[in-house]
């Protein structure tokens, strides 16, 4: 049994060492490790599911491309060389067994097409109406002050009742977006992981990445300052 | 009076991201640090959007589902059986 510091933690792809511990973890898996081999399936279950999810439009469906890939990498870790991130490894067998399922769906809009920009049909990362109009002399300059999080309690944003207005906002968000934010800030994926599982530019994902940071933040702020009416009133 | 080069903080807000991926060329970013030397609103933008990043760093997610995990720990064992080596004759 491993003990409890040893046991990874979910998500622990935020943790700067995130790709050592891959590679750890493989080479346990290579010996028959069984607590190594939970581990990975754990920490990659919420971004492969999400992933299939891209080229399947049944759930279940998506499951079993999960399912699917682990027994890719049985098949295939022994010739895994690591030339690529184990990460980058995974998801390309599963990308590859998710489109040809997807194929049979009838469901392959590729996620190139998804992300162009503008097909979200995003505003601005703030309400135009907090800026001065054209015609000032300061036209685009804040028109009132702005909240000073950095004098929140650290504890302000991060409890559960703070969280739980982020992870509506999140699935509030176009798919695409969604998607982006939650590689990039909840499991901690590298830009260039991200563009590459995706297969979309650097711009493109920082595009896609701007968009759903600022839904977020305006989620926060509206939660902060008690508006709309359903939301709670800040604590004081 | 703000200088026509300088940038508004409408425009600097949608830069937000690319100054924090490092991805403003060197005279934007020098146009975007500027504005945050000069202006009482925009630093306390790019803190609230920090601390968002910081919010949803603090997400977690769900791990498998047992019973899945349960399935493929039974194929894992196939396979530490299979990989052994051929199962010896008459076991
Ligand atoms: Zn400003």
């Amino acid at each position: 049994m491993p003990t409890d510091a040893e046991r990874p933690r979910l998500p622990a792809g935020r943790e700067p060492a995130a790709e050592d511990d891959d590679r750890r973890l493989v080479a346990a898996l290579r010996r028959g490790d069984d607590a190594a081999f939970v581990a990975l399936l754990d920490r990659y279950h919420a971004p492969l599911v999400r992933l299939a999810s891209l080229y399947v439009a049944d759930p279940a469906v998506a499951e079993e491309v999960v399912q699917e890939t682990w027994l890719g990498v049985l098949g295939g870790i022994d010739r895994f060389e690591g030339r690529s991130s184990f990460k980058t490894w995974l998801c390309r067998i599963l990308t590859n067994l998710a489109k040809r399922r997807g194929a049979r769906e009838a469901r392959t809009v590729p996620f190139s097409a998804l992300s162009r920009p503008g097909a979200d049909g995003a505003g601005p990362a703030v309400d135009p109406g907090r800026f001065l109009p054209p015609g000032d002399a300061w036209a685009g300059h804040w028109a009132g002050d702005l909240r000073d999080w950095g004098r929140l309690p650290e504890e302000a944003l991060l409890a559960q009742e703070a969280l739980a207005h982020v992870r509506r906002a999140i699935a509030a968000l176009p798919p695409t977006q969604r998607l982006v934010v939650t590689m990039r800030d909840v499991e901690g994926w590298t830009a260039g992981e991200v563009c590459g599982v995706l297969a979309i530019s650097a711009a493109n994902q920082r595009v896609l990445l701007h968009r759903a940071r600022s839904g977020v933040r305006r989620a926060l702020e509206r939660y902060l300052e008690g508006t709309p009416p359903r939301c709670p009133p800040p604590t004081t | 009076m703000p200088a026509p080069d300088d940038l508004t903080c409408r425009e600097l807000v949608e830069l937000v991201t690319d100054y924090l991926e490092g991805a403003l060329s060197g005279r934007d970013r020098a146009r975007f640090e500027a504005h945050l030397l000069d202006c009482d609103g925009c630093p306390l933008y790019l803190e609230q959007m920090r601390r968002t990043i910081r919010a949803v760093g603090a997400l977690t997610e769900q791990g498998m589902p047992q019973a899945a995990k349960d399935d493929l720990l039974r194929r894992f064992g196939d396979w530490k059986r299979v990989r052994a080596g051929p199962p010896v004759p008459g076991r």
